[in-house]
């Protein structure tokens, strides 16, 4: 089954995705990792206003097999969290880049958005996994 | 293979005749065993077979062994212990005694890991968490733990992950808490960098101050010496100040006392011994753990939950597993693996036995003893502290040692402390033991009351006003000098199951009913890599039973806990011959504590040489999460070893790890052989070379089942390494615990062994206690006994070279269907084989769960699933199961290859075909509608005829297990939900 990666989102070595498509912006998580994870049962989120710096974890993804850190692709403040998938976890499997989304945020040093791959380069590092 | 004649036992333990030896050797192109071993094991660590039997008894046959086994039992004294601190007498329920306790259907099942044939225990482990969230009134509990240190260990450990405060690091425990469960908490605390706070809790209230800088308050209700107070005021005020609380209760005290939980406690733990399992010296007993739904995720150990089947049917399963270590490793918790569900089981079913209302009725009269006691002690000039109490008095007197010699003279054993006299009364107490009681205390010449005359005066008070009040409520609040004690209201334990089976027909029924839900090895091969589900003989659990094992407590005094010592000193002997070490340690009750206790040996060695900096330790990304989890515990920093294409540990990557960190290397933890199920020729260099770095090495003993006479740890240059006598060494897995986890070392290590503080163990620098009991669990060491007096030197060296032959016999045959992913130099395996299921899932979409769950349909039980390997397989076939049964279990894996084949080749469909629809039940090929693409008879008889005789049926269908984890039930529904859920 080929795993889509949207153009508009660029990618971190951990699997986390940013849409930057606006001055706040989206964070998730690929759908390589959520294939990887398997059925999504639980998610852990930062509180509104938090401060996430890039490279630290900042929440964790749990299915019923694995868990994994969520850590941040870049560098913000919290301004929305997804409590839809809070609620239902589950939200994040079917639709990573849409409704699952985790979090927005207000970026605080855009130029780190750079150090990220964008869909062609992290297709290919994940494909033959 | 060996000059000496194997015992008539040995003989029957090996389940392949020499004939199917010679037969196997010959497909493996070997010549004769002792060839083919040297081709498995390397040279360079091989034992020639007068070497390994040396020190070690000759084998002989059952009744000599339960002969010599039995002079050692007689030296035990089973007095009547009245000494409390957490063990009580108990009457085990024959029924439960005959048809769980000493019923190979429960004690051989592994850990309910393949639940659609598991859930008998499942659902026996779910009682007992619903009766442990109705006494603690706390909504999530676990299916148990170790013990109550342990679990109290646990509580602090939780505590301090989950309070918000910062820089707290200060734990406040009860001064009046158990002294093994201080001694446990101080030992876990210590390399956590955590502080151990004694306090008498009622100064919290009015030394508020204390609170600072505190993470969690441990309360224990009723305390050690009896006293019960109302706890409410001060958890309310160190909740207020952030901390969390935790309860260690006694669950028969619970069934009058308000809840717990309703007074605002976040945990409460605590053992369910006196639920029917006998003290047995120490062990095993199934202790508890409690919590609010705020800390669901972060609860350690088992917690079974409900889900649904591919049926939309309820089905029990393994609930939240991401918690546990071997998900989370060096970021786990705890490393807790395993859990006591044997005795758990017995617990809840004790419970199902007796119901609410007898547990009540033997709570209350436990109470109205107490109270006669009380009133029979002042009368013979030796009043009780006036203190209100559950069981337990506490006397304070000057003569308390010569009062306990003298009741010592006429059978009683009680609780000794400096000038003062403890007496714990339990549901065996009668008006009888008072009267006996009363007159071994009283001084020559005192007139001594009746007990039946104390009761009658007590039952006038309770009758007072006309109305009949129960002891409870006069003695703790009615009473004009009580000082009131909050107690349980209302209905409680109102689900079905403590209702339904009061006859002992109904329970008999209930409890076979179970049964006939799980797949144990008295239905056949668990081939459960890692495990070593081997033969679990009738005469080694035999003596488990004999009163001079069950009846003893823990804290007797040592001249009648001789018969013990006595075991233990033969087991200590012949474990260190085994492993090639100076000494032993039989304390610590699983594996996971045998890790954490080499571990802290290690530490403490290090310290004792002024090199307590050393703090880092080498683990291989190929070991079990257990052990990282165990080296965050003991303080160390976990750095991870690489491996190389065939699995073994990177020497090169070990190398630069050692010297990077050779100022602070503490030690390396290994598993031998590795778990990839291979000898690895290096492991000599690999010990070399951590300690020229300065490090120990670990080595952890899961697959000793491989090397017993064949190679010994302690000459290949290990310091350390623990055993799991679950596995090697025949206790039964018990449905998923007991463990008993022993650890050997080397002689540098023996004064750091653990010890005891209310026991003569361990060596003369010793850490601190890492169980509850000094010797762990106690009760079940005979079995271990049994089997190496049995087996003898020589057996045991053919056992583990004849579970060597099976496994590489296995992996030949299955070779051809499913790649073995790892080999060791010679081409061979070791006593397991990995088979790599991840070409299957390229080609045709198969998970390994497709597989294990279509072995139930085969009959079998499946190997270890996507461990160490995820997408992989992992078979270990023991020493015990006879060539017809590894034939048949290798034709059915053909089997399952060739339907695979069917999808790889577009003959059936990728969704609808018996691997994806496994497994299948009686109501699902019997039902009126089939709809799938495959016949019913290939659905449920894929071997044909040959399975109508023996056909095992999985209980449920395919288990939904995301959904149980999004939608967390683990209790029994009451009977009002019951009454308000729409019938299906």
């Amino acid at each position: 089954m080929a795993l889509s990666f949207p153009d508009d989102c660029r990618y971190a070595d951990s699997h986390e995705y940013v849409r930057a498509d606006a001055d706040t912006w989206r964070l998730g998580i690929s759908a390589f990792a959520v294939d990887q994870l398997g059925d999504i049962v639980f998610v852990e989120l930062p509180e509104l206003g938090s401060n996430l710096s890039r490279g630290e974890s900042f929440g964790s993804v749990e299915s019923v097999k694995a868990v994994e850190d969520l850590i941040a692709p870049v560098s913000g403040t919290v301004v929305a969290r997804n409590e839809a998938v809070l609620a239902s976890p589950e939200e994040l499997q079917n639709d990573p880049y849409g409704e699952g989304w985790l979090l927005q945020i207000k970026p605080s040093d855009p130029a780190e958005l750079e150090g990220l791959l964008d869909a062609t380069s992290y297709g290919a590092k994940v494909d033959g996994h | 293979m060996s000059s000496a004649p194997l015992s008539p036992f040995a003989a029957r333990h090996i389940g392949l005749s020499e004939a199917d030896q010679e037969r196997m050797l010959a497909e493996l192109g070997c010549r004769d065993l002792e060839s083919f071993v040297s081709e498995v094991v390397p040279p360079t660590i091989l034992l020639d077979p007068i070497t390994a039997s040396r020190q070690l008894p000759e084998g002989c046959c059952e009744a000599l062994a339960l002969a010599e086994l039995q002079e050692i039992a007689s030296a035990n004294l089973g007095r009547r212990s009245l000494i409390g601190l957490g063990y009580a007498g108990t009457a085990t329920p024959a029924v439960l005694q005959r048809h769980i306790f000493e019923n190979p259907a429960w004690y051989t099942a592994y850990t309910p890991y393949q639940a659609e044939i598991a859930q008998g225990r499942l659902e026996a482990l779910l009682n007992f968490q619903t009766l442990i969230s109705e006494l603690t009134g706390l909504p999530i509990a676990n299916a148990s733990l170790l013990d109550e240190g342990t679990a109290a260990a646990e509580a602090m450990a939780l505590s301090f992950g989950a309070c918000k405060l910062p820089e707290a690091r200060r734990f406040l425990v009860d001064a009046d808490v158990l002294p093994q469960t201080l001694a446990v908490l101080q030992t876990r605390a210590e390399p956590l960098g955590l502080e151990v706070v004694t306090l008498d809790p009622s100064t919290l209230l009015t030394a508020p101050e204390e609170l600072e800088g505190a993470f969690g308050l441990l309360l224990q209700l009723p305390g050690a010496s009896g006293r019960l107070i109302d706890p409410a005021a001060l958890i309310a005020s160190a909740r207020a100040a952030g901390l969390i609380v935790t309860a260690a209760v006694d669950p028969l005290a619970q069934v009058l006392l308000a809840p717990v939980g309703a007074l605002g406690v976040d945990i409460a733990v605590g053992s369910s011994q006196r639920f029917g399992v006998p003290m047995g010296g120490g062990g095993p007993h199934a202790a508890f753990f409690a919590t609010t739904p705020a800390h669901k995720r972060q609860i350690p150990g088992r917690l079974v939950g409900q889900s649904l089947d591919a049926e939309g049917r309820p089905a029990l399963r393994l609930a939240l597993q991401t918690r546990e270590q071997h998900i989370r490793r060096d970021k786990a918790t705890s490393n807790i693996c395993t859990a006591q569900v044997l005795l758990a089981v017995m617990a809840g079913f004790y419970a199902v036995h007796h119901g609410p209302e007898g547990l009540t009725a033997m709570a209350r009269r436990i109470l109205r003893l107490r109270e006669a006691l009380r009133l029979g002690l002042a009368a013979i000039g030796l009043p009780a502290r006036s203190e209100n109490g559950f069981d337990t008095l506490s006397i304070d007197t000057p003569r308390a040692s010569e009062l306990a010699d003298r009741a010592e003279e006429a059978g009683f054993n009680l609780r000794r402390q400096p000038a003062v006299l403890g007496i714990s009364l339990d549901e065996l107490s009668d008006a009888d033991e008072l009267d006996r009681l009363l007159v071994a205390l009283a001084d020559p010449g005192t007139r001594v009351p009746e007990a039946r005359a104390l009761l009658a005066q007590l039952d006038q008070e309770l009758t007072g006003a006309g109305a009949q009040l129960a002891p409870e409520a006069w003695l703790w609040r009615d009473r004009p000098d009580a000082a009131a004690i909050p107690l349980r209201e209302g209905r409680w334990l109102s689900q079905e199951a403590f209702h339904r089976y009061r006859s002992e027909t109904d329970l008999m029924r209930y409890i076979q009913q179970l049964v006939s839900r799980d797949f144990s090895l008295v239905h056949g091969m668990i081939p459960l890599g890692s495990c070593t589900m081997k033969l679990n003989a009738a005469a080694e659990l035999q003596p488990v039973s004999w009163p001079a094992f069950a009846q003893l407590h823990p804290f007797a005094p040592a001249g009648q806990l001789r018969g013990y010592s006595r075991l233990v000193t033969d087991l200590e002997q012949w474990l260190a011959v085994i492993t090639g070490f100076a000494g032993v340690s039989l304390q610590p009750n699983a594996g996971s504590q045998g890790e954490y206790a080499g571990l802290l040996v290690i530490r403490a060695y290090h310290g004792s040489r002024g090199e307590a900096h050393r703090n880092v330790c080498l683990i291989p990304t190929s070991a079990h999460g257990t052990n990282p989890a165990s080296a965050v515990m003991a303080g160390l920093h976990v750095v991870p070893v690489t491996c190389d294409e065939q699995g073994n540990i990177d020497l090169v990557d070990l190398e630069a790890k050692a010297s990077q960190h050779a100022d602070r290397l503490a030690a390396l933890m290994v598993t031998y052989p590795s778990t990839h199920g291979v000898f690895e020729p290096a492991i000599r260099e690999i010990c070399e070379l951590v300690h020229r770095h300065g490090g120990q090495v670990y080595l952890d003993g899961a697959n000793l089942n491989a090397q017993v006479g064949l190679c010994q740890p302690g000459r290949y240059g290990a310091d350390v390494c623990h055993l799991n006598l679950h596995k090697t060494f025949c206790i039964p897995h018990g449905g998923g615990g007991p463990g008993v986890g022993p650890i050997a070392v080397a002689a540098h290590l023996i004064p750091f062994l653990p010890g005891h503080p209310l026991a003569d163990c361990g060596g003369e620098q010793a850490i601190g206690p890492v169980s509850a009991a000094p010797w762990g669990s106690a009760s079940i060491l005979p079995i271990s006994w049994m089997y190496i007096r049995m087996m003898g030197g020589a057996g045991l060296r053919q056992a583990s070279a004849v579970a060597l032959l099976a496994a590489n016999w296995i992996a030949e045959r299955l070779e051809p269907h499913f790649p073995v992913l790892y080999r060791g130099a010679g081409g061979r395996v070791a006593h397991e084989c990995i088979l790599d299921l991840r070409p299957l899932k390229r080609s045709c979409g198969l998970e390994v769960d497709d597989l294990a769950k279509r072995l139930m349909d085969y009959g079998f039980h499946a190997p270890t699933v996507s461990w160490p390997v995820a997408g992989t397989v992992m078979v270990e076939p023991t020493e015990s199961e006879s060539l017809p049964e590894l034939q048949r279990f290798c034709e059915a894996m053909a089997a399952i290859r060739a339907e695979a084949a069917a999808i790889e080749n577009g003959a059936v469909d990728p969704a609808d075909n018996p691997l994806k629809r496994a497994p299948h039940t009686l109501a699902a090929v019997t039902g009126d509608h089939w709809d799938r693409s495959y016949s019913r008879q290939q659905a449920a008889f894929p071997s044909g005829e040959q399975q109508y005789s023996r056909k095992i049926w999985p209980a449920v269908a395919r288990i939904d297990n995301a959904y149980g984890d999004r939608h967390l039930v683990c209790t029994c529904p009451s009977v009002e939900e019951l009454a308000v859920t729409p019938a299906a």
